[in-house]
């Protein structure tokens, strides 16, 4: 056994309202540059849907993640690595723009410079490929809400799965009967494709937390992870010719704070946390042969926090007290595995996802109160859960590679929950019969509760920090996408202004933001022991040190900003 | 015909005099070609990673680069595959073990051609795709349109080189003679002038062009051939590195090691 670390994410499904504030605002920290209109490592797809790109899922067809073999190994379903060098000059299966969407943005000028005249200007869309005026067919969220499902609601892959095997049950046009939201990032996979593929070897996974990056200097645009990662979560930037994904934000959960994606979330559905796992394991899990074991197999590689062997072994392997500490306390190991209500998206590609999503109960209980009955009773829940096939079929393609049974358990906990802490709220005495029939017990199931609906910002996010003594010069020393021209940084060019060191100022940003966050004054950006940061000022007064001062010894004038030492103090709150 | 292993130094009944051009093209060139793209590919090496890609253009159009890019690729690496035959072995190997010159001319000639003409072929498809698809137009720097201008020129002359023995027949000039021991002169430091002087104008002009292409070689977008990914084939399928330590030292390990690997820890 070999334990380690890895930062996981969980997704309660029944609070997305699918308002891509998540998409956006990841969209303006990491993609919002010039090669990477097109990318969006936060999507939110509307289900039944064809997703981004579209049909990503079609696996016959984009051969995206693992297959076994005919001796039931491991293999890569895009070919072994002679195929793939042999298919390197142009890859057999890679999505094209047009399966993604061509970006475009809006000849906002016309209206203003638009002469005087009888007619409107316009201000047409301009394709931010080739700049021409284009017309706008498809987007990363098209079908959004179900638009145009009509017309190729059938296109997604897991309707057709679900029609084709259950061709007798679905006669009515049930697209229109269940919906919800999915909103995706990458799975940092413990077992990831998209890395094996890579013939560089420039997608790794960092040994401390998990989280996997592209190395953009090793990185020399074979393109083939695209074609592997079956989630379609990596991204070719067309204009550096390297590829990009997700960074788990890392220079925020580096110094313990949320990803952009979590941190702005209005639904507040996204959680953050250790699992401890066993590396040794997961090759043999990802192998089993039933692929409806594959989620029984994940849940064995996740070890438990609070067995003392798994801890010792954990210490043996160097991994710190806090972190533990954290995994003790992790919000993300007791939604997949204490109470077992978080469910792997698609475990059948076999890359043992490690962002989870809690099955939403909302398309059953839509139903329930469409049709008049009480969605809040156990028993009438527990009913329709059985009776409405087809939500239950379609979440178990997405969740458990099809197996219902298990789908159908996850509800009907999220239904029991539902009803028991409906009768506590109406003042009745609990009803430990309901938590008993999932299962559970009502404390328990009052625990799941707190976590899952009061679900406040300290519990949704137990990040431990990284260890300075580990990385001493912490993200700044050259990761990722930390380089020139790169995500981390903009318009540099080899000896520019980025050439050399730099200096570590992410930590000072990350914390003053904090301080901000959760302090009642107007903190501003003190922390910065002398050196000014405009990335953390908000507008108010201006930063210290900006100007000299004008007076000395007045330094304490309010439209100034306190002086660092007054509020030297404000940095020990956190 | 002459007689396999009758080493000449010079075409027959050629007067070669030398002069300070030849000693310039022949015996400087060659070797300011190797300094440059030598060095160039060391200084872009250790100061541009990131800019050392294929800049792949198949997110843009893949239907005629499907077709294109192998075609050119496969055809380029028979190509040197056969400069490496014709060039660094010498006439009296291939005779010493039975190849008679016919057979070894006609063999060059039948699978060059071949190779050649699908490189051409491939590149001709890939320059059409490069004008006529818009994005990848776009997309396409001037130092791509001098590379191109350049690698084209070096393909083109080359043929023309292979074709021209194939016309002239048995009255070929047989660059075996005179190329070819230059080229390996050059490699004891001793260029063999004379050798190379001897050969007809195409061959000089092939080997100019093929001298430009090398010395732009590092600045352009070809360095991605220096980094074929040879590798894969044996690093292990799972990365581990670790935050600390992780530019410095192997991202995997030697070959035979077990699939998954944390000895960066
Ligand atoms: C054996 C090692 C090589 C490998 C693995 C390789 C691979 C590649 C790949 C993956 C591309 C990108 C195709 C795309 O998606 O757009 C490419 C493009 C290209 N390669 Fe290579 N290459 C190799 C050697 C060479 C050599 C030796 C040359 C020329 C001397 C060359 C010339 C080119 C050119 C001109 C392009 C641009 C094609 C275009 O988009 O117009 N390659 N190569
Ligand atoms: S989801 Fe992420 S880690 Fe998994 S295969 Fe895709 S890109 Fe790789
Ligand atoms: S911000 Fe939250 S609620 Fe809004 S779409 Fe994203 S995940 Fe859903």
């Amino acid at each position: 056994m070999r334990v380690m670390a890895q930062m996981g994410m969980v997704m309660n499904l029944d609070k997305c309202i699918g308002c891509h504030t998540c998409s956006v605002t990841c969209k303006q920290a990491w993609t919002n540059r010039a090669g990477t209109e097109y990318v969006w490592f936060n999507n939110v797809e509307t289900r039944p849907g064809q997703g981004y790109p579209r049909r990503y899922e079609d696996q016959d067809r984009w051969y995206g993640g693992w297959t076994l073999n005919r001796r039931g190994k491991l293999a890569l379903k895009a070919g072994g690595r002679v195929k793939k060098l042999f298919g390197i000059f142009a890859s057999p299966v890679q999505p094209e723009l047009k399966d993604y969407y061509e970006p475009w943005t809006y000849d906002y000028k016309t209206l203003v410079d638009a002469p005087l005249g009888d007619d409107f200007p316009v201000a047409r869309p301009k394709s931010l490929i080739t700049g021409e005026d284009t017309k706008i067919t498809w987007s990363a969220n098209w079908d959004d809400n179900l638009g145009g499902a009509q017309d190729h609601g059938h296109l997604d892959p897991i309707v057709e799965k679900v029609r084709r095997e259950s061709e007798d049950k679905i006669k009515f046009a049930y697209e229109q009967t269940f919906m919800f939201y999915l909103p995706r990032i990458c799975e940092h996979c413990l077992n990831p494709s998209c890395m094996a593929s890579c013939p560089s070897g420039a997608i790794y996974k960092r040994v401390e937390d998990g989280i996997v990056l592209v190395d953009q200097d090793r990185c020399r645009g074979w393109r083939q992870c695209v074609t592997g990662c079956p989630y379609k979560k990596i991204y070719f930037n067309h204009k550096t010719g390297k590829a990009e994904k997700c960074t788990f934000c890392y220079p925020r959960v580096e110094v313990g704070l949320p990803t952009v994606c979590s941190e702005t979330c209005v639904g507040r559905l996204r959680y953050l946390g250790l699992f401890l796992y066993d590396a040794d394991a997961v090759t043999a899990a990802a192998s089993v042969t039933d692929p409806q074991d594959l989620y029984d197999a994940q849940m064995d590689v996740l070890l438990d926090p609070h067995d003392p062997r798994v801890q010792a072994d954990a210490r043996a392997q160097g991994i710190p007290e806090d972190w533990l500490d954290a995994a003790r306390r992790s919000p993300v190991y007791a939604l997949a595995k204490v109470y077992k209500v978080a469910l792997p998206l698609h475990p059948e590609y076999r890359t043992m996802p490690m962002v989870w999503y809690v099955p939403p109960l909302s398309p059953v209980v839509d139903l329930l109160r469409d049709q008049g009955h009480d969605g809040e009773d156990a028993g009438t829940l527990f009913g329709a859960i059985d009776a409405l096939r087809i939500p239950v079929e379609y979440l178990a393609e997405l969740f458990t590679a099809g197996d219902t049974e298990r789908v159908t358990a996850v509800l009907r906990k999220l239904a029991a929950m539902r009803s028991f802490m409906r009768g506590i709220s109406m003042g009745g005495a609990p009803d430990e019969a309901i938590p008993e029939s999932v299962g559970m017990d009502g404390q328990s199931m009052y625990d799941m509760y707190r976590l899952m609906a009061i679900a406040k910002y300290s519990e949704r996010y137990v990040i431990p920090t990284a260890h300075l003594e580990q990385a001493h010069d912490l993200e700044e020393l050259g990761c990722s996408l930390d380089f020139d021209g790169g995500p981390g940084m903009q318009d540099s060019a080899p000896f520019g202004e980025a050439s050399g060191r730099p200096v570590p100022v992410a930590v000072d940003t990350f914390n003053a933001l904090r301080d901000r966050q959760s302090s009642d004054t107007l903190a501003e950006g003190t922390s910065l022991r002398g050196r000014v940061n405009l990335l953390n000022w908000d507008g108010r007064g201006a930063p210290p040190g900006l100007f000299p001062d004008r007076h000395t010894g007045e330094t304490d004038s309010p439209d100034r900003g306190p002086a660092p030492d007054t509020l030297a103090g404000a940095e020990d709150k956190s | 015909m002459r007689a396999p292993g009758a080493m000449l130094e010079t075409e027959p009944g050629g007067v070669v005099v030398l002069n300070t051009w030849d000693t310039v093209l022949w015996g400087v060139l060659p070797y300011v070609m190797v300094v440059v793209l030598v060095g160039g590919l060391v200084w872009r090496y250790r100061y541009d990673q990131f800019g050392w890609t294929t800049r792949s253009s198949q997110l843009y159009e893949s239907r005629l680069l499907r077709i294109a890019s192998p075609l050119f690729h496969f055809g380029l690496l028979a190509v040197i595959a056969g400069h490496f035959f014709g060039l660094v072995i010498p006439m009296a190997w291939t005779a010493a073990v039975g190849m008679s010159q016919e057979f070894y001319h006609f063999n060059a000639l039948l699978v060059g051609g071949i190779a050649g003409v699908g490189t051409l072929g491939g590149i001709a498809l890939l320059i059409y795709r490069r004008r006529t698809t818009g994005p990848v137009f776009m997309a396409t720097t001037r130092n791509d349109k001098t590379m191109y201008v350049v690698l084209t020129a070096a393909i083109v002359f080359g043929l023309w080189t292979t074709l021209a023995s194939v016309f002239e027949g048995e009255h070929g000039h047989n660059y075996r003679e005179t190329v070819a021991p230059w080229f390996r002169s050059l490699f004891i430091f001793q260029p063999d002038i004379a050798a190379m002087a001897a050969a007809p104008f195409s061959f000089h002009l092939h080997t100019l062009v093929g001298m430009a292409l090398f010395v732009i070689w590092p600045f352009t977008r070809l360095v991605h051939a220096f980094t074929a990914p040879l590798h894969y084939l044996f690093r292990p399928y799972i990365v581990y590195r670790s935050r600390d330590r992780e530019t410095k030292g192997r991202g995997w390990s030697a070959v035979g090691t077990p699939d998954r690997d944390t000895r960066n820890r």
